[in-house]
């Protein structure tokens, strides 16, 4: 199976502190990988390498489709088909539905002109198929303060999608999320394996990341412990596991 | 019963064409609102003055000289930072063209040097801000005494007339008058407010500036150099800074070395009774421009009602404190 995405010995430090330490880790075609870890883990600096927001250090490779890649930056990552849909949704709360589905990547030609009504109708379009909003009180203009968490969600999610992505990053997707709406989220996931893309999909939450995933990586204190495909695994080995990774920093027992 | 009918009759509200256009627009409605009732007060007040046109035309002389600069506050502040350099970026402007024009002799090289000191001096508040990374009301205040002091040094503290000016059509173009009524600095101003609003509203650029004074993290998620568009505004308001100084200068005939201390408080009235968030994200330039003219005209209010000039600092800084308490307050209610 070929790749869409590889890094190879990419660490990240801040200062004095090792966010990521020598991490290998790579998605295959369409593959949906389950990224597992405590807080401080590094699961977010990992993402924000792969997004472009953030240089590793040098040393670190970074390849997409097997091609090496040299200094990601967050409009090149978004241009290769890269989408994350973050963790606090990257959402400006003042600003109307449209702008903030078109936000850094506005519709616009060379000079930089928008292309305001298209960005409208087609926003109102994903508002009736995507993102399945159905008050007549939610328009385009709508601002996104007063939206629910779960429409919030749809919104992040939508954009994702909006732009043909290749992977898309779910960074903690279901953080604050009813019932229902973790339900729509996680129907979301499985819609990406079907449409044959890729996808990182983290979680504090096993029981959400579990049945959606094709493969799962646990990131301990900047450091790959350890990978299974989830067919090696039962939910309840997987919890076991996870425990002997908090104790040892493995995720295989040494005893 | 009652309630099945309400139902439909209020959704029915919500798309009225007429419901949607007030809530798109609550700022823009609110602060014509305002200005209507206070020009019915001064027609109530002092009808003879208000029913004439020349104190509409005295309007349209003397606010310009700062709404020049509130229009491109408005950006600065809608980014979320603040520019309190501009009354002496307009003096330091002017100080470029009096040392251009006394060494070469030709004003359209000192006006030309005028803008580009004033352009610099905005980006050097922006720079302060996003590389250097002090907070803009610290640095800002720091590059007004700054260039105040650079302008006093210079100019040794002593003004400039610019009477060889005034047969020249520079002086035409920018304080003329058009078709022998329209005071030509209200028709940049409109020309400048227009251009800002087709940047603000029609551009990536605009898209940025909300973006970026909505939630800065989020905008640097998604890509958008938060960097960049804040040095552009605060480059553009020194440009614009210096335009304003240059055109009071060539209004009044003269040029004062203390140039522009008296436009902090109007200036900032206006870009906050606009409706301009002091946390940034939102903000209109017809709001900024429709708020110079009702500073303005409370000026002219003021002036007419027979109260000292002592009074209008007690006002102005009262329209800041309500305006930006009433904006407070909305944003605490609605989130």
């Amino acid at each position: 199976m070929s790749n869409v995405l590889t890094l190879k010995n990419v660490s990240k430090t801040f200062g004095e502190v090792a966010a990521l330490h020598n991490v290998n880790f790579h998605v295959g075609d369409n593959e949906i990988v389950g990224l597992l870890g405590d807080n401080g883990a590094g699961k977010s600096t990992l993402v924000k390498i792969i997004t472009g927001y953030h240089q590793p250090n040098p040393g670190g490779e970074l390849f997409w489709k097997n091609e090496r890649v040299e200094r990601l930056t967050v409009p090149k990552a978004r241009d290769l088909g890269i989408e994350v849909v973050f963790q606090e949704r990257a959402l400006a709360d003042k600003q109307s539905l449209w702008r903030n589905i078109f936000m850094g990547r506005e519709l616009s030609d060379r000079l930089g002109l928008l292309d305001v009504a298209k960005m409208r109708s087609e926003t109102r379009r994903l508002m009736n198929t995507a993102m399945g909003f159905t008050s007549s009180a939610v328009t385009a203009e709508s601002t996104v303060k007063t939206f629910s968490g779960g429409e919030r969600q749809g919104v992040a999610i939508t954009r994702a999608l909006y732009f043909q992505a290749e992977l898309v990053i779910l960074d903690e997707p279901t953080m604050g999320l009813s019932l229902s709406e973790t339900r729509k989220c996680l129907e979301f996931v499985e819609g990406i394996k079907k449409a044959g893309k890729a996808a990182i999909f983290i979680d504090h939450n096993i029981f959400h990341v579990y049945p959606v995933v094709d493969r799962i990586v646990v990131l301990d204190r900047g450091t790959i412990a350890g990978q299974f495909m989830k067919n090696e695994l039962s939910l309840q080995e997987l919890i076991d596991r996870l425990y002997v990774v908090a104790q040892t920093g493995h995720l295989e027992s040494k005893n | 019963m009652s309630s099945a009918h309400e139902a439909p009759l209020s959704r029915r509200a919500e798309r009225s064409p007429f419901f949607r256009w007030a809530r798109t627009y609550p700022l823009q409605i609110g602060i014509v609102m305002v200005a209507v009732v206070i020009w019915v007060l001064f027609l109530i007040g002092s009808p003879r003055t208000f029913l004439s046109g020349d104190i509409y035309v005295s309007f349209m002389t003397t606010t310009p000289y700062f709404a020049l600069i509130a229009i491109p506050l408005t950006l600065v502040v809608i980014t979320g930072e603040i520019d309190l350099s501009f009354p002496s970026v307009m003096a330091f402007g002017m100080t470029a063209f009096d040392v251009i024009f006394t060494w070469t002799g030709s004003y359209w090289l000192g006006f030309l040097a005028c803008l580009v000191a004033g352009l610099l001096a905005g980006y050097l508040n922006g720079v302060l801000v996003v590389r250097v990374g002090v907070p803009s009301l610290v640095a800002t205040i720091g590059t007004q005494f700054l260039w105040r002091g650079v302008v006093m040094v210079i100019t040794n503290g002593q003004g400039l007339g610019m009477t060889a000016l005034e047969p020249t059509g520079l002086h035409a173009v920018l304080v003329g008058k058009l078709a022998g009524f329209f005071p030509m600095q209200f028709v940049w101003t409109i020309l400048v407010a227009l251009v800002m609003w087709f940047f603000l509203n029609r551009h990536r650029f605009g898209a940025h500036v909300y973006l970026t004074g909505d939630n800065i993290e989020s905008a640097r998620l998604m890509g958008v150099n938060v960097g960049l568009t804040k040095t552009l505004t605060f480059a553009v308001a020194g440009l614009l800074s210096a335009f304003a100084g240059f055109v009071v200068s060539v209004g009044l005939l003269f040029f004062w070395p203390t140039m522009g201390d008296g436009y902090l408080l109007n200036t900032l009235a206006s870009v906050f009774l606009g409706g301009t968030s002091v946390f940034g994200g939102t903000g209109t330039i017809f709001g900024t421009v429709v708020a110079s003219f009702i500073i303005g005209a409370i000026n002219a209010g003021i002036v007419a009602a027979g109260l000292t000039s002592f009074w209008t600092q007690l006002i102005y800084g009262l329209i800041i404190v309500l305006s930006v308490s009433i904006q407070t307050l909305l944003a605490k209610r609605l989130t």
